[in-house]
């Protein structure tokens, strides 16, 4: 039964890889919107792995895309500074998606280093140090010369195809979902819930928070390594606190601990901002309002206030949708 | 008998507040055993202490025959001693099943990694989690909502389900606080039934708190009174609601008068 529910989301991802691939394939999606829905895949990535640290854990991470920056610079040091691998050598791709795989455990280990101390915070004062963590990074790489410093890390080699992003979120969805329906699992959401009597009933919850930060970090690490590989480029700005930012927004607007929440958002998120982003410039060069793109964060705030105050659960609440749920006997 | 949980002028202050003073208790094995007191008379404190969410400023905690003071207390949970609050603290947004599957998971083997790719070991072992959490529901006459939110619940199901969730953690000793708080007299007389069955059937020692005298007598074969972090009395609950200390303690100086 269990095996037959797992199918089902892979059916799902199927009849979305082969309905992208036929739109592009015809031409309907042209590489602009290639770009955006390969973005929206990484955001899924990103959000459903901070999801596991903020919903599901109920710890709060300020610094989630930090980990991207660990992941994206270390497989972006593999492919591009030390091995010079080219897209085109079929067998430099199996190097690159062990370079992703080495990004996604360097980010875990920061995660375990972040995860560990704070672990005697809570609250405020954990976002306070995720945050602080974040901004370390951004300035640790801002002052290495030989990732690039502020120019950032140049020429890094495309290897991020939609068949390759596709299989990474599908995955990345498959195992967190496995993860969260567990005692594992379960352990962690009881922490979010009471955590002293999730102690009371024997759950370690200083090793659930940091296991929930350590997997987090890893996913969000190999989403970094596959969003460096797609723009060609590691910035120190894109991990910003702003990027930071954005990735909570997406899990707080699609809701707390609901993984089919995540994915909505992500989607939603990504499309709309550059939706804005066109609609801004056309006011700009054809009606002649005299706005700037800056004027997207304004809409986007205005929007999350509005979601905020009349979906305060987020758009899915803690429902997830049936095919995310592993049907159990009885 | 021996006693299972024995515990030895165990002090403990809150700032210079004295909370507990020099308590000294053994309970033995398979007893249920009755703490009371007035408000603030130091009982909750007293089991926060045993659960080691307090560490006693001086005294010792043996639990069958070893020292726990100091322990975390997930630690003293794997020992074998489990507990309700006295405020509910129920894991609102799980379903009934999984708030009592939270509490079979540190017997769980499975790591990340079996987890994460659901291989056959850790599915066998969910297999057995659910069904012992299957189990404990329909004793505890809970089986019609195991899939329900807990938050769903009415107040005397939750009552229950945090006793199957204690139990569920396999314990030697259970410590029920306050457990017929808010309840009618109908629901209490039910709980006295499913206390002593618990007792029975799972061969566990009960320690709890309670007001509720009525309670009190017809259910512990021990009690020990308190009063601002002392004890007054100790014995047999029907010798016990006699003496002078423990009326004056619960209804004032004048009744003892009277």
């Amino acid at each position: 039964m269990s095996k037959l529910m797992n199918f089902k989301l892979l059916i799902a991802g199927a009849i979305f890889f082969l309905i992208v691939t036929i739109l592009q394939a015809t031409g309907v999606l042209n590489g602009y919107f290639m770009v955006i829905i390969n973005r929206s895949l990484i955001g899924v990535m990103f959000a459903v792995s901070l999801n596991l640290i903020n919903g599901i854990t109920g710890q709060f991470s300020l610094g989630h895309m930090g980990f991207a920056a660990v992941g994206a610079y270390t497989s972006g040091c593999f492919t591009t500074l030390l091995f010079h691998l080219n897209p085109h050598h079929s067998q430099d791709m199996v190097f690159f998606l062990g370079a992703i795989l080495m990004g996604g455990i360097a980010a875990a280990v920061a995660g375990f280093l972040i995860g560990f101390p704070s672990l005697r915070l809570k609250g405020d004062y954990l976002a306070i140090v995720t945050l602080g963590f974040g901004e370390i990074i951004r300035t640790i790489l801002n002052n290495i010369p030989y990732v690039g410093g502020p120019r950032g890390l140049l020429g890094i080699p495309k290897f991020s195809s939609f068949p390759v992003i596709f299989v990474f979120t599908l995955g990345t969805i498959i195992l967190i979902r496995n993860l969260i329906q567990s005692s594992i699992g379960r352990s962690m959401l009881s922490i979010r819930e009471n955590e002293l009597a999730s102690e009371l009933v024997g759950v370690d919850t200083t090793k659930y928070k940091v296991m929930g930060f350590v997997v987090g970090a890893f996913f969000a690490g190999m989403g970094g390594g596959l969003l460096a590989h797609l723009l060609q480029i590691a910035h120190p700005t894109q991990y910003g606190f702003y990027a930071s930012a954005l990735i909570l927004i997406m899990v707080y607007v699609g809701g707390i601990g609901s993984i089919t929440g995540s994915i909505i958002a992500a989607f939603s998120l990504t499309f709309l901002t550059e939706g804005l982003r066109v609609g801004i410039d056309w006011l700009r060069d054809t009606v002649g309002i005299p706005i700037g793109t800056e004027w997207t964060m304004v809409i986007y705030a205005l929007l999350l206030i509005l979601i905020m105050l009349y979906k305060t659960d987020g758009l899915m609440g803690m429902r997830e949708s049936s095919v995310l749920i592993i049907k159990e006997k009885a | 008998m021996t006693a299972l949980l024995s515990i030895k002028d165990m002090t403990h202050y809150f700032g210079g507040l004295k909370a507990v003073s020099e308590f000294s208790f053994d309970v033995p094995e398979g007893v249920i055993y009755g703490l009371i007191g007035p408000n603030g008379s130091g009982k909750t404190t007293c089991f926060n202490l045993i659960t080691g969410i307090y560490t006693p400023t001086k005294g010792q905690i043996l639990f069958q025959g070893e020292e726990i003071k100091g322990q975390k207390p997930f630690r003293i949970v794997h020992r074998g001693i489990a507990r309700t609050f006295q405020n509910l603290r129920i894991f609102n947004n799980m379903s009934v099943i999984d708030n009592i599957r939270v509490a079979r998971h540190f017997t769980t083997t499975s790591g990340v990694f079996s987890t994460l790719l659901r291989l056959p070991s850790f599915r066998h072992e969910e297999d057995k989690v659910r069904e012992e959490a299957m189990n404990l529901i329909k004793l505890m006459n809970l089986d019609s909502r195991a899939r329900e939110q807990a938050k769903n619940l009415p107040y005397g199901e939750l009552r229950r389900l945090e006793i199957a969730r204690a139990l569920a953690t396999k314990p030697k000793l259970i410590l029920l606080d306050e457990p017929a708080a808010g309840m009618n007299p109908k629901e209490t007389e039910d709980l006295m039934k499913l206390i002593q069955r618990v007792r029975d059937e799972f061969k566990v020692t009960i320690f709890l708190i309670e007001h509720h005298m009525k309670f009190v007598t017809g259910i512990c074969e021990r009690v020990k009174v308190i009063d601002f972090g002392t004890t007054i009395a100790e014995g047999k609950p029907e010798d016990v609601v006699k003496e002078a200390k423990v009326l004056e303690a619960y209804l004032g100086r004048k009744a003892v008068v009277c």
